[in-house]
C-alpha cells in the first residue's frame, strides 16, 4: 500500500502545533517591531530578554530557582485554562474563569488567615467557591438563558470586590495586603514535598506544579474516555441532540460550569497557598490569570495535554517580561509584548484551518500531476505496441 | 454563429482526493428548456454545479456560452456571465424585507442614498411579468418557505440572469407550494430563461422537464428527452438497476394497541393558539399509521409532545399500557420508543461526533458499553458500530471512525435509521425519513418500515409526500389545523380525496 505522504501534515495534532508554533514567532515578530519602535539599540536584547526569562541569571542555581518561580505561576494559569477549555468543550465560553479564580482567592485566603485551617481544607473551600460562582453563571444560562459570557463578565466584578471586601479583615494594617500566610498561619502552605530541593530551595514550589499537570490529563481523560465526557461534548456540539437521545442539557451545562469554576478556585489555590503572593486588598481590576487562560487554551489548541505546555510558555514570557530594561523601556513594555504574544494566540484556529486548506489543495494537485504522468506513460506505451 | 445552447458543459472531470467526483461530463442547456439533472445523492450534481458556478476549477473540459468558451474563475464570473442560482437553502437575510434582500448587493444609489422606489418598481413589475407573487415589504422571516423561494427567484430575475440554476427546490416545499413553482419554471421558459432543474423526484421532472441529463457515481450516463422516457426507465439510469417504485407488503391483521393517545393537545411556539388540538389515536402492533398533512399544521409538535421534546398542555399518552405523559425522554426511549426525528441534523446526530459514537447515541449508557467506574467501553462501541453499518450498509469514506458531518445525507439517514431500529422498539415514530434522499435509499427505507411492521412492531410516520403516504402506511390520519380530520384507508382512497381532506375542504364527523 503506497503511504499517504500528506499523512503526518494532516494530522491534527501535528498541524495544532505548528499552528501555535506560528502565532508565538508572529507575536514575536511585532512585538519585536514595538520595541524597536520605542528604543532601536535595546530591541533585539529586550526580545531575547524575555525569551531568556530565567536564563538571564548567569548562575545556574539561580536560574533554576526562578524556573521554579515560572512553574509556580504556571500552575494556576494551567487551572484557568483547563476551566475555559472544559467549558468550551460543552460548547460554554468561561469568560467568568477570572471571577471563578477570584472567588477562590478570597476563600482559600480567608480560611487560611481568619480561621487557621490547614492547606487542604482551604483548598476544597477555594474549589467550592470557585464552583458556586461557576454555578450561578450555570443556573442562570440553563433557566434564565443569561449567556454565560454576559453574567460571567458581571461576576466578575462583583467577585472582585466582595474579595476585596472580605480580605481587608485580614489584611496587614500598614499595607493594603493581605497577611503573609507563611508567617501567618504555615499549615495552609501547600507542602513541597522535597520539590524545592529541586529548585534550588526555592520554597514556593510545591505539590501544585504537579497536581495542576495531574489534573489536566485527569481532565484528558474525562473529557475522551468516560461517559460524562461523551454527554457533555455532545452537549457542546449540538443541544438539540442531546436533548432529543434524553440527556439532561440544562443539568450538563450546570455541571460543566460548576467543574469549570471549581478548576479555576483550585488554580487560586495553587497560588496563594504556596504563598508566592499576598492578595491586594484595593486592586481595581480583575487579575489577569483567568483572561491569560483564554489565551492558553487556544495556543494548546483546544487539548489539555497542548495547554499544559502553552500555560508554560505564556507564563515563561510573562516572567521574562519583568527582566526588561527598566531604563530604556518604561515597566508597562513586558505587559505590552506578553499581550501582544497572547493576542496572536487567539489565532491559532485561523492557522490551522488556513493550514489545511493550504495541503488539501495541494495534495490535490500533486495527484493530479501523478495522475498525468502516468497517463503519458501508458500512451507511449500504447504507442510502443502498434 | 449562434449557437443553439445557452450553456455548454463540454468533457467537464473534477477530482478531489480518493474520488472523481465529475468524469468527463458533458451537459448542454438549450435556450428556453427547461432542462433536468437527475442523479442520487453523492452522483456528482452539486460538484458540476459549482463547476458551472465558479466554486471549483475543473481538471479538463470546456465550458460554452452562447457557444463561445468562457471561463468561469468565481462566483462573480458566473454572474457577469448571467447565470443564477436558487440554493437548496435559502440565502436570505431574515430580518431584511423581500425588496432589500433582492436589492442586496446591486443597490441602486444615487449620490450615496439608495433608490428604492425606482428597484421597487422593477421588482414589482417583474413579479407580475412571471406570476411570482410576493409582498416586497414583508420581512422574509415572516413569510412562508414557498414564498422566500420565490425571493430567491426574483433576486435572480433582478439580476437580469438568463440561466437560471434550481438547487433542488421542492425538497421544503408543501405540495401546493410544489405546483405553483412547476408553473413558475414553465413561465420563466416561455419568457426565454433557460433552467436548470437539479432533482431527484421523478415525478416533477416528468412533469416540468423538457430533457434530462442523468448522472450516476460521477458518470454522465446520458441525456433523455422527457417525451420519449418514463419514470422507469429515469430511475434505473439513476441507480443503476431496477428500482421498486411500489412498496411491496401483504396483508397482516393489526394486534394489540401499543400506542394510545387520547386528547393531546400542545401548545404552539409560534403561535398563541395551540398546535395541535384535543388529537386522538392509537397505532397497533404490526401496522403503520400515516400523519398525512401539510406542512405546518401540528405534525412536528404532536411529535414533539409524542416523543417528550415539548410537554403536553393537556391529555395523555400510553405506551404499552403504561402512562407515560410526564415520562423523561429518555423513559420514553428505554421503553420502547424510537424516534427517526424530521431534522436529521439539528436532532438526529452529533455531527462533529464519529459515526459510531453516533450509532451508540440511544443507549452509550447502557451497561454494555459504559463500565461501572464511567468509562466508555471503546471496544465494545466499536464492535456494535461495525456490526451496524455492515448490517444496514451505512457507506461512509473510514467506517466507524468517520466524522458524521462527512457523510453523504443518504447515509446520514440510514444511520439513524440503523439505530433507532436495532434498539428494537415497540414504537417506531419516523418523521419524514426519506426527506431530501434518493430514489435508493427511500426504497431500503421504506422496506425497512415494512420490516418493522411484519415484525410485529408499531410504526408512526409522519409523511408530506403524498406518494409516501398513498404507498407505506396501512392507515392515513390527516391533520388539519391541529386536528385529525380524516382517517382514510390507503387502498381505498384517492390521492384527490386526500388532498381534499389536507387541504382542509374536507372533514369527518367526529368519531365515537
Amino acid at each position: 500500500m503506497k503511504k499517504d505522504k500528506y499523512a503526518f501534515w494532516k494530522s491534527s495534532v501535528v498541524q495544532s502545533i505548528l499552528a501555535s508554533l506560528l502565532c508565538i514567532i508572529i507575536g514575536l515578530l511585532i512585538g519585536y517591531i514595538v520595541l524597536l519602535f520605542i528604543n532601536p539599540s535595546g530591541a533585539w536584547g529586550g526580545i531575547t530578554t524575555i525569551l531568556k526569562n530565567f536564563f538571564t541569571y548567569p548562575s545556574h542555581q539561580a536560574s533554576l530557582k526562578y524556573f521554579g518561580s515560572t512553574l509556580v505561576k504556571t500552575a494556576p494559569l494551567l487551572m484557568c485554562a483547563l476551566s475555559i477549555q472544559f467549558s468550551y468543550k460543552v460548547g460554554l465560553f468561561n469568560i467568568g474563569a477570572a471571577g471563578q479564580y477570584v472567588a477562590g482567592a478570597g476563600a482559600c485566603l480567608f480560611a487560611a488567615l481568619a480561621w487557621h485551617w490547614p492547606w487542604y481544607a482551604c483548598l476544597l473551600l477555594a474549589m467550592l467557591a470557585g464552583a458556586i460562582f461557576g454555578a450561578l453563571s450555570g443556573f442562570l444560562k440553563a433557566y434564565c438563558n443569561v449567556n454565560e459570557v454576559i453574567s460571567g463578565i458581571m461576576l466578575n466584578w462583583i467577585g472582585l470586590y466582595a474579595v476585596n471586601m472580605l480580605l481587608t479583615n485580614v489584611k496587614e494594617s500598614a499595607s493594603p495586603y493581605t497577611q503573609n500566610v507563611a508567617s501567618f498561619n504555615s499549615s495552609a502552605l501547600m507542602p513541597t514535598l522535597g520539590l524545592d530541593k529541586l529548585f534550588s530551595s526555592n520554597k514556593y514550589v510545591t505539590i501544585a506544579v504537579p497536581l495542576s499537570i495531574l489534573i489536566a490529563i485527569l481532565i484528558w481523560v474525562i473529557l475522551s474516555k468516560t461517559k460524562l465526557g461523551y454527554e457533555l461534548r455532545a452537549t457542546g456540539f449540538n443541544k438539540d441532540a442531546a436533548r432529543y437521545c434524553g440527556m439532561k442539557e440544562k443539568k450538563n451545562i450546570i455541571l460543566t460550569l460548576i467543574i469549570g469554576g471549581a478548576l479555576a478556585g483550585i488554580g487560586a489555590a495553587f497560588l496563594y497557598l504556596s504563598g508566592y503572593e499576598q492578595w491586594e486588598c484595593t486592586q481595581s481590576s480583575v487579575p489577569a490569570m483567568g483572561f491569560n487562560g483564554i489565551a492558553a487554551t487556544f495556543l494548546g489548541g483546544l487539548d489539555p495535554i497542548g495547554t499544559i505546555f502553552s500555560s508554560y510558555f505564556i507564563q515563561h514570557i510573562t516572567s521574562g517580561g519583568a527582566y526588561l530594561d527598566k531604563t530604556m523601556y518604561s515597566s508597562q513594555i513586558s505587559d505590552l509584548i506578553s499581550s501582544i504574544i497572547i493576542y496572536l494566540c487567539g489565532f491559532v484556529l485561523f492557522f490551522k484551518y488556513y493550514m489545511t486548506n493550504r495541503i488539501n489543495r495541494r495534495e490535490e494537485r500533486a495527484q493530479a500531476k501523478a495522475k498525468a504522468a502516468a497517463e503519458n506513460v501508458s500512451d507511449s506505451q500504447e504507442g510502443g505496441e502498434q | 454563429m449562434d449557437s443553439p445552447y445557452a450553456i455548454e458543459m463540454l468533457g467537464i472531470t473534477k477530482k478531489f482526493p480518493g474520488i472523481i467526483a465529475n468524469d468527463d461530463i458533458t451537459l448542454q442547456l438549450k435556450k428556453g428548456e427547461i432542462h433536468a439533472l437527475l442523479g442520487e445523492n453523492g452522483a456528482g450534481k452539486s460538484t458540476l454545479m459549482s463547476v458551472l458556478f465558479g466554486l471549483y476549477q475543473a481538471e479538463a473540459g470546456v465550458i460554452k456560452k452562447d457557444g463561445e468558451v468562457v471561463s468561469i474563475s468565481d462566483p462573480n464570473a458566473a454572474n457577469a456571465l448571467g447565470i443564477g442560482m436558487v440554493h437548496q437553502h435559502f440565502k436570505l437575510v431574515e430580518c431584511f424585507t423581500v425588496l432589500d434582500n433582492i436589492i442586496m448587493g446591486v443597490e441602486p444609489c444615487k449620490g450615496g442614498f439608495l433608490q428604492k422606489k425606482e428597484a421597487r418598481d422593477k421588482v414589482v413589475a417583474l413579479s407580475e411579468k412571471y406570476g411570482l407573487m410576493v409582498d416586497p415589504d414583508a420581512l422574509v422571516r415572516d413569510i412562508t418557505v414557498g414564498m422566500q423561494q420565490r425571493t430567491e427567484i426574483l433576486k435572480m430575475l433582478y439580476r437580469e440572469n438568463e440561466i437560471l440554476i434550481f438547487d433542488e427546490p421542492t425538497a421544503v416545499l408543501t405540495p401546493q407550494e410544489i405546483d405553483e413553482l412547476m408553473q413558475i419554471m414553465r413561465n420563466l421558459s416561455a419568457e426565454g430563461k433557460s433552467i436548470l432543474f437539479i432533482s431527484h423526484k421523478l415525478n416533477e421532472i416528468m412533469s416540468v422537464a423538457d430533457r434530462c441529463t442523468v448522472l450516476r457515481k460521477g458518470k454522465c450516463i446520458g441525456t433523455v428527452s422527457i417525451a420519449d422516457t418514463t419514470k422507469e426507465e429515469l430511475s434505473r439510469m439513476m441507480v443503476g438497476r431496477d428500482v421498486e417504485l411500489v412498496v411491496h407488503k401483504d396483508p397482516r391483521e393489526p394486534g394489540d394497541v401499543i400506542l394510545n393517545v387520547e386528547n393531546m393537545t400542545v401548545a404552539s411556539k409560534m403561535h398563541k393558539n395551540n398546535a395541535v388540538k384535543n388529537v386522538s389515536f392509537n397505532v397497533r402492533s404490526g401496522e403503520i399509521v400515516c400523519i398525512a398533512g401539510i406542512d405546518g399544521n401540528g405534525q412536528t409538535e404532536l411529535v414533539y409532545g409524542l416523543t417528550g421534546l415539548e410537554p403536553l398542555a393537556d391529555g395523555s399518552i400510553s405506551l404499552c399500557g403504561q402512562d407515560i405523559t410526564h415520562a423523561s425522554i429518555r423513559n420514553r426511549s428505554v421503553m420502547g420508543m424510537s424516534h427517526i426525528p424530521e431534522d436529521r441534523h439539528k436532532h438526529g446526530l452529533v455531527l462533529d461526533y464519529s459515526l459510531e459514537y453516533n450509532l451508540v447515541l440511544q443507549r452509550y449508557f447502557e451497561p454494555q458499553f459504559v463500565a461501572k467506574n464511567g468509562f466508555l467501553k471503546k471496544k465494545a462501541i466499536r464492535d456494535y458500530a461495525v456490526k451496524l453499518i455492515d448490517q444496514y450498509d451505512v457507506r461512509s469514506g473510514q467506517g466507524p471512525v468517520t466524522i458524521a458531518r462527512s457523510m453523504s445525507g443518504g447515509n446520514q439517514q440510514k444511520a439513524i435509521v440503523a439505530r433507532e431500529i436495532d434498539k428494537d422498539p415497540q414504537l417506531l415514530v419516523a418523521v419524514q425519513p426519506t426527506r431530501g434522499l434518493d430514489v435508493g435509499a427511500i426504497e431500503y427505507i421504506h422496506k425497512q418500515l415494512v420490516a418493522q411492521r411484519d415484525a410485529g412492531r408499531a410504526v408512526l410516520l409522519v409523511s408530506l409526500e403524498l406518494e409516501e403516504v398513498m404507498s407505506v402506511p396501512d392507515r392515513i390520519l390527516v391533520m388539519y389545523e391541529g386536528e385529525i380530520v380524516g382517517e382514510l384507508d390507503p387502498k381505498k382512497t384517492t390521492v384527490e380525496e386526500l388532498g381534499l381532506y389536507m387541504a382542509g375542504a374536507k372533514r369527518e364527523a367526529a368519531e365515537q
